[in-house]
C-alpha cells in the first residue's frame, strides 16, 4: 500500500466501499459495463431501508441474467420477457416483501412487452428496472427494439432503417400513460451526479411500492461498450450525444407524494 | 486549519480497467497501470497518493465495486 | 365424523371451490372456454376476503404460468388452468418450473385440435402432458380425474405431490368432466399456510433471505455442461423415485375378463357403460384405469394384460396412451385402439363394436 497513505485507511475513516449485499464474486458483464453500477445502487438502496431480508429480485433473460450471482438477496430468474408476471405472482402472495424486475431493452421493450405494460397497468406493487442499451448484449449486439434509427447492429449492419426495422419504441413514455403507474423515470449511470440521481430514483421507487402505491418504472439508459464496439469513456460520450437527445432524462410521471 | 486528505483501496483482483475512474477523479490520483490481473485485465493505479481528497467519486462509478475510498482531516 | 355435505356442481367449479378449502394460496388464469368456470367461480366467491386466496385474471396464458412460477418459487400454493391452446402456451413456463424445481399445479381442460380446434372435449394432449410438453428432459406428474369427485379430490393431491417433489404437476381433465354436473363432497377447510410453515416446509423458496442462509435462487440456467448435466442426473434421480412411488390406477371387472379395456378420464366412464353392454352380449370385459399418466402404470397393464384375448385402448384422440400400453404390453397380448377425433365423444355402443372386431 502507497506510504501516503498511511494513517487514512482505517474503518473509522471509511467513506465509499461497495454494498455489503454485492459480494465478491467477479461479475461476467464487460469492462465499464453499466450494469455493476445498477447492481450497486440496488444494493445500497435495499440496505438503506434494511431491507435485506425482505426482498426478491427477478432477473431476466439477457446480460443480467446472472444478477443472482452478485446480489445476495433472494432472486427468480425469470424465462425471457417474462419477469413482471413473475415479480406479480411474488408480490401478490407475499405483499409485505420489496420485489423488483431487472430487465434489458430486448427482454422488457421487445419479447415481454406484454407482461411489462399489464403488469404496469395493473398497478403491482412492483418496480421494474429497465436497462436500455439500444442493443442485445448478450446474444452478441442484435438490433434491439429501443436501437437508434442509423445505429448499426449485428442484425442492422447497414443502420437501422425504419422502412426494414420500424422505430425504436419508447416504453417508458408508454409507462408514464398507464393507470397503474406512480412513478415513472428515465435516469442514466454515467457520471457522479447522474449516478446519484437514479440512485435517488430506484429509492422512490421501491418506497413507493412498498407504500402499495402502485408500480414504478425506473429506466436507465445504459452504455454497451462491446455492443456499441466503443471503449467505456467513448460509450459514455456516444450515449450522451446519441441516446440522450432520442431517451430524454428526467421524471416522465411522479404521482409517489399524492 | 486542516485540509481533507483522501485514500483509496482498489481491488486489482476484479478491476477490469474500464477506466472510468481514472475519467471521473478530479485529481489525478489514479491512471491505468501497465500490468494485468489474474484475469488478464490492464488494473487502474495511485499514481499521486498525495492529491486524494477522498471525494469518492472513483469509488462511485467505478461498476465492478472495486474501490473502496476513506477521508480524514489533517490538521497542518 | 361432521356429516359431509353432498353438493351438485361442474368439474370446472368443484376444481375451484376445492382449492379455496385446501389452503391454496393464488389462482392465476385467462379465460378459455371449456374452463372459464374455474375463474368464474373464484370471482364470484372471492375467497381473497375468506381465506385470503389470491386470484388474478392474467393478460395471457403466457403470463399465467409465470405468476404460478413466481408464487411458487416464493414457497406459495399456487395453481392456473386453461385448455389445450392455452396450456400449448404455457409450455415454456412449466419447462422452466421443471428446470427450477417449482412446484405449482396446472389444470388442462381438454378440448379438440390441433390448432384453435374446437371447444368440444378431447384427450388429444396425452403425448403433450406425460413427455414433458416443453423443451428439455422433464416430466410433470400428470392426474387424470374421471368425475367431477376427483376434479375436487385432485386439487390436494396435486400439491402435495408438487411439493413433496418440488415438480410441476398437471391435472389433465377434458370438457366433459370440467362442463358436467355430478355430486361431489368437498374437502373440509384447511387454513392457509403460514409464513412460519413455508419457511419451515420450504427452506428453498425465494420470501426475503435471512442471515442465516444463503441466498435462495430460482433458475434453470447453467452455463457449465458438467454441472448442467449432474442437475439433469438429479432430476432424473427424482423422476425415477415418483415412478417407484407414485403410480395410481383403477381396476373394474378385471378378474374374469377375456378382454381389459385401458381408458383414462371421461374415456374410463364411457368405457364403464361399454362394459356393461359388452357383459350384456355375454362379452366379458373389464376396465383398467390409469390415474396418473405420468408416471405410467408400466407394470401393473404388464400384469393385468396377462391370460387376456386382448386389449382394448379406449382414448378421444387419434391414439396416443395406446404407444404406451403397446410399450407395457410388449407383444405378450393383442393391443387395439379406439379413438374419435375432432371433439365427439364416444358412444358406448361404437366401443362395444370395438370389443367386437377384436373377438373376430
Amino acid at each position: 500500500m502507497n506510504a501516503e497513505f498511511n494513517g487514512i485507511i482505517s474503518p473509522e475513516n471509511l467513506v465509499y466501499k461497495k454494498p455489503e449485499l454485492m459480494n465478491e464474486v467477479p461479475m461476467h458483464y464487460c469492462p465499464g459495463c453499466s450494469h455493476g453500477v445498477v447492481h450497486k445502487l440496488i444494493g445500497e438502496v435495499i440496505e438503506e431501508m434494511e431491507m435485506e431480508e425482505k426482498t426478491v429480485g427477478v432477473s431476466p433473460v439477457g446480460c443480467a441474467v446472472f444478477a443472482y450471482r452478485y446480489l445476495d438477496i433472494d432472486w427468480q430468474e425469470a424465462a425471457h420477457g417474462r419477469a413482471p408476471a413473475v415479480a406479480t405472482g411474488i408480490k401478490r402472495l407475499w405483499p409485505d416483501r420489496l420485489v423488483f424486475t431487472y430487465q434489458g431493452d430486448g427482454d422488457l421493450a421487445c419479447i415481454g412487452t406484454a407482461e411489462t405494460i399489464h403488469a404496469l397497468n395493473r398497478g403491482e406493487n412492483i418496480v421494474i428496472i429497465f436497462i436500455n442499451n439500444a442493443i442485445y448484449g448478450m446474444t452478441g449486439g442484435q438490433m434491439a427494439p429501443t436501437t437508434l434509427l442509423g445505429q448499426k447492429t449485428a442484425t442492422c449492419p447497414y443502420g437501422r432503417d425504419a422502412e426494414l426495422h420500424g422505430y425504436p419504441i419508447k416504453i417508458t413514455e408508454i409507462a408514464a400513460q398507464l393507470e397503474g403507474t406512480c412513478y415513472v423515470t428515465r435516469q442514466s449511470v454515467e457520471s457522479v451526479a447522474s449516478i446519484r440521481s437514479a440512485k435517488r430514483a430506484i429509492r422512490k421507487a421501491f418506497e413507493a411500492s412498498m407504500a402499495g402505491k402502485g408500480s414504478s418504472l425506473v429506466e436507465i439508459v445504459s452504455t454497451c461498450s462491446s455492443g456499441w464496439k466503443l471503449s467505456p469513456v467513448k460509450a459514455n460520450e456516444w450515449m450522451k450525444n446519441n441516446m440522450f437527445p432520442f431517451y430524454p432524462k428526467g421524471d416522465l410521471k411522479d404521482k409517489t407524494s399524492e | 486549519m486542516g485540509r481533507m486528505k483522501g485514500a483509496i483501496v482498489v481491488d486489482t483482483a476484479r478491476c477490469k480497467g474500464c477506466a472510468l475512474c481514472v475519467q471521473a477523479c478530479p485529481k489525478a490520483v489514479i491512471a491505468m497501470g501497465k500490468r494485468v490481473n489474474v484475469s488478464g485485465y490492464p488494473y487502474v493505479e495511485v499514481i499521486c497518493a498525495d492529491e486524494c481528497i477522498g471525494c469518492a467519486s472513483c469509488g462511485i462509478v467505478c461498476p465492478d465495486g472495486c474501490i473502496t475510498v476513506y477521508r480524514k482531516r489533517i490538521d497542518d | 365424523m361432521a356429516e359431509q355435505e353432498v353438493t351438485l356442481m361442474k368439474g370446472n367449479e368443484a376444481i375451484a371451490r376445492a382449492a379455496v378449502r385446501c389452503g391454496v394460496d393464488g389462482y392465476f388464469g385467462y379465460p378459455i372456454t371449456p374452463q372459464s368456470e374455474v375463474i368464474e367461480t373464484l370471482a364470484l366467491d372471492k375467497p381473497w376476503e375468506t381465506t385470503g386466496m389470491v386470484v388474478v385474471q392474467a393478460e395471457s396464458e403466457v403470463a399465467s404460468i409465470n405468476m404460478v412460477y413466481g408464487a411458487a418459487g416464493a414457497g406459495k400454493r399456487a395453481f392456473t388452468s386453461s385448455s389445450s391452446p392455452g396450456i400449448a402456451l404455457m409450455q415454456e413456463g412449466i419447462s422452466y418450473m421443471a428446470g427450477a424445481e417449482i412446484p405449482g399445479v396446472v389444470v388442462n381442460v381438454q378440448r379438440g385440435g390441433p390448432g384453435l380446434g374446437t371447444i368440444q372435449p378431447s384427450q388429444s394432449d396425452y403425448f403433450q402432458a406425460t413427455r414433458g410438453g416443453g423443451n428439455g428432459d422433464y416430466n410433470v406428474i400428470v392426474l387424470a380425474p374421471a368425475s367431477v369427485q376427483e376434479m375436487a379430490d385432485f386439487v390436494d393431491l396435486s400439491f402435495n405431490l408438487a411439493f413433496k417433489y418440488r415438480n410441476p404437476v398437471m391435472i389433465l381433465s377434458d370438457g366433459v368432466i370440467g362442463q358436467m354436473m355430478e355430486r361431489v363432497v368437498l374437502p373440509p377447510y384447511r387454513p392457509r399456510r403460514t409464513e412460519e410453515e413455508i419457511r419451515r416446509e420450504c427452506p428453498w423458496a425465494t420470501m426475503g433471505r435471512t442471515k442465516d442462509r444463503r441466498p435462495n435462487i430460482m433458475t434453470s440456467l447453467e452455463l457449465k455442461s458438467e454441472v448442467m448435466e449432474v442437475h439433469n442426473l438429479h432430476l432424473q434421480e427424482k423422476y425415477r423415485k415418483i415412478r417407484e412411488t407414485e403410480v395410481r390406477y383403477d381396476t373394474w371387472q378385471c378378474d374374469d375378463a377375456d378382454y381389459v379395456i385401458v381408458a383414462f378420464g371421461s374415456a374410463a366412464r364411457l368405457a364403464q357403460k361399454a362394459i356393461d353392454m359388452a357383459r350384456d352380449c355375454g362379452i366379458k370385459a373389464g376396465l383398467f384405469r390409469p390415474i396418473t399418466l405420468w408416471p405410467f402404470p408400466t407394470e401393473q397393464i404388464a400384469a393385468v394384460a396377462q391370460g387376456r384375448k386382448g386389449i382394448l385402448v379406449v382414448e378421444i384422440n387419434a391414439g396416443q396412451m395406446v404407444e404406451d400400453v403397446r410399450l407395457a404390453v410388449n407383444g405378450s397380448t393383442p393391443v387395439g385402439h379406439f379413438g374419435r377425433l375432432g371433439g365427439i365423444v364416444p358412444e358406448p355402443d361404437e366401443i362395444v363394436d370395438a370389443l367386437r372386431k377384436m373377438e373376430n
